[in-house]
């Protein structure tokens, strides 16, 4: 469905790379997660496959158009929902959702089905103007805007940035029913947790591809075994294991420190070198790494 | 076209809605227009005036009434040294000194020429150059006076006299408000349609809305009309109220037809609105678009003649002013409201509007780009 080759993309006359030959490929129907921190060039693709932005480099199809010659076919058959609330605060939801619909030359009513379920959680405010809504509110309008012409890909760029668990967790179901449609959707987020809820996911970091997979791909690609590490006073705690010689990587992560060991080494000899140190309450014990410690992973491989 | 319909819409339900900024745009320039003209007039009044009568002699005093008595002058003092006459200048109490000096009247009658001494404070130009002129003038007329009075005694050399007597055409009493009204009423227009526009664009930059519209199908030129077709309503209003103004408070009434009136005015926002659309593919903040604007707004409304005649400029000056609009609608406006011009005398200046709004509207389509 998503097609991108080589795609390169610099700023400022080459100086800062946004992209770095990527190459991905997304499949009719599945919600593809792009995963990656803030500037890792994110947004740069979203613009480029919704021919906001001509890539310098690499060719790259969406629905089978290609994204510089056939940008018109293109846009007639995607949702953009941008990163930036970028509906009009001036006018009402009703005003802004009859807007884009006509603007796609469709109607409301034509397409209500795809939106009903999003729509009547905002249908009560429908005369409130768009810039007077909440945080999550503003989402679901926006999304309903991206759908109402009933689009064959959703581009999401981080569509819950700023919002509160609860609106997320909706919101991810609300992808997941959109699946069921048959839209292919491709989204993006700094949250390492949303990653799980996609069916495949690209860790992106400084404009490449790190890997493709299905989050347990990704699980599963992780070399070697982690160990959680409890114990008081993180700071000391996370010293006195870098400074334990067996140890590969340590990272703070929550209220525990994630660590993996060189070849050889192992859990219970960190331990006891730990409470020699003073840390009496230290524990090591072996966990599952999540999708956040395969990205670190990698980052540093 | 449907399309352009619901951007249409769109746009007046959003104009509309923004009251602080209608009325802005309506209050402003009607306060701007009401009072712009009461206080941009040439015609100098109220010069200061000092004299240092050295002469005081029937011939000086008479002098002095027919100055005093010409409407222009405001006597402010008499001196009795040259010196005092000049500290009245300095301390601004003077714009002028005039000096009858001793044996004025005897030089008068005995030799047939008398000399008087005028000092001029130049700080401000066109005061003193008037003011300058203005009594020069009534001083000749004074000579006349004397010379008619004592005709029959020191006869006037028999040399060929030429009189020139002028009469002011269109504009017979050079009454100033019916000149300076249409052009202040051009310069409005002239600030509101090309910061406007430009404003609305760089607005949704700003907000980010541009980045939903370019993923839509809308044509660019569509997009472009939608914008431009709002702003010349609201110009052609503002205009409106313009002719009202300059009916009910300078009882201009133009002599040319309406539809020639607001012929050229379509063709003259269209222009201006142009470079504001213009102004706003290059900016990408309201800053900037400001910015921008007022460059082009002060060049236009500085060096189109309302103030200044463009024929008095250098050669160079003069070729740019035919490159702005505001000029051309300027010289449409007094010729149509003045003289009753039709379509056909106006045709030249319709013609450059127009080419040079085509130029500006199609840069900016073309200069629009969704892709970037």
């Amino acid at each position: 469905m998503i097609r991108i080759e080589h795609i390169g993309m610099t700023y400022d006359k080459g100086r800062v790379v946004a992209l770095q030959d990527v190459n991905l490929e997304v499949n009719k129907g599945e919600i593809f997660g792009l995963i990656g921190p803030d500037g890792a060039g994110k947004t740069t693709l979203f613009r480029i496959l919704t021919t906001l932005l001509l890539p310098e480099k690499g060719q790259a199809w969406v629905n089978n158009y290609d994204v510089v010659k056939d940008y018109k076919a293109i846009r007639n058959s995607v949702g953009y929902m941008p990163g930036k609330f970028s509906l009009y605060q001036d006018l009402t939801i009703e005003e802004n959702l009859n807007f884009f619909a006509t603007v796609f030359g469709t109607t409301i009513a034509e397409n209500y089905d795809l939106i009903k379920d999003i729509y009547v959680q905002i249908e009560p405010f429908k005369n409130r103007r768009a810039g007077k809504l909440s945080g999550g509110m503003k989402q679901k309008l926006a999304l309903c805007c991206a759908l109402i012409h009933k689009p064959d890909v959703l581009f999401l760029d981080e569509p819950t940035t700023g919002v509160d668990v609860v609106s997320r967790k909706e919101f991810w179901d609300m992808l997941k029913s959109l699946r069921k449609e048959g839209i292919t959707i491709l989204v993006s987020t700094p949250y390492m947790d949303e990653a799980t809820l996609c069916d495949r996911i690209a860790l992106i970091q400084k404009g490449s591809i790190l890997s493709v997979d299905t989050p347990e791909g990704i699980v599963h690609s992780f070399s070697g075994q982690l160990y959680a590490v409890h114990g008081q006073g993180t700071y000391h705690l996370l010293q006195a294991t870098r400074g334990y010689e067996g140890v590969a990587s340590c990272f703070a992560f929550g209220d525990a420190l994630h660590a993996t060991f060189k070849p050889g080494a192992q859990g219970p000899a960190l331990q006891a070198y730990l409470q020699s140190k003073g840390h009496s309450d230290a524990r090591v014990d072996p966990i599952k790494p999540g999708i956040e410690d395969c990205f670190i992973q990698l980052l540093n491989q | 076209m449907r399309t352009l319909f619901f951007l249409l819409e769109k746009e007046f339900r959003q104009l509309l809605r923004n009251r602080q900024l209608i009325r802005i745009l309506f209050i402003a320039p009607m306060i701007q227009l009401i009072l712009l003209p009461l206080a941009a007039d040439y015609s100098v009044k109220n010069v200061n005036i000092a004299v240092l009568d050295q002469d005081h002699s029937p011939t000086s005093t008479k002098m002095i009434e027919k100055i005093k008595s010409s409407g222009r002058f405001r006597l402010t003092g008499y001196a009795d040294t040259y010196k005092q006459a000049l500290a009245m200048v300095e301390q601004d109490k003077a714009d002028l000194v005039l000096q009858i000096p001793l044996h004025f009247e005897r030089d008068m009658t005995r030799e047939n020429v008398g000399k008087l001494y005028i000092a001029i404070n130049a700080i401000e130009g066109t005061k003193a150059n008037l003011g300058g002129a203005y009594l020069s003038s009534i001083l000749n007329d004074f000579n006349e006076d004397i010379v008619t009075e004592s005709g029959p005694i020191n006869p006037s050399p028999n040399a060929p006299q030429i009189t020139v007597v002028s009469s002011n055409w269109y504009n017979p009493h050079l009454n100033y408000n019916l000149y300076m009204v249409p052009a202040i009423l051009v310069t409005l227009l002239t600030s509101i349609a090309s910061m406007q526009s430009a404003f609305n664009i760089v607005q949704e930059k700003e907000k980010g809305t541009i980045e939903q519209i370019n993923v839509t199908p809308i044509r660019k030129y569509i997009f472009i009309l939608g914008k431009l077709i709002p702003f010349l309503v609201l110009g052609l209003l503002l205009f409106s109220m313009g002719l009202v103004i300059a009916r009910a408070f300078y009882g201009i009434i133009p002599l040319g037809s309406l539809w020639v009136l607001y012929g050229s005015a379509t063709v003259f926002l269209f222009s201006m609105l142009g470079l504001g659309l213009l102004l706003a593919t290059y900016s990408a903040t309201q800053q900037q678009a400001m910015s921008l604007a007022f460059f082009f707004i002060n060049i236009f409304n500085l060096l189109s003649g309302v103030f200044t005649a463009v024929d008095s400029m250098p050669n160079w000056a003069k070729t740019l002013v035919e490159t702005f609009p505001t000029s051309h609608f300027i010289k449409i406006m007094r010729s149509v409201v003045l003289k009753g011009s039709d379509f056909h005398d106006t045709a030249y200046h319709l013609g450059a509007m127009a080419l040079i709004g085509l130029v500006l509207n199609t840069w900016a389509v073309l200069n629009y780009r969704k892709t970037a």
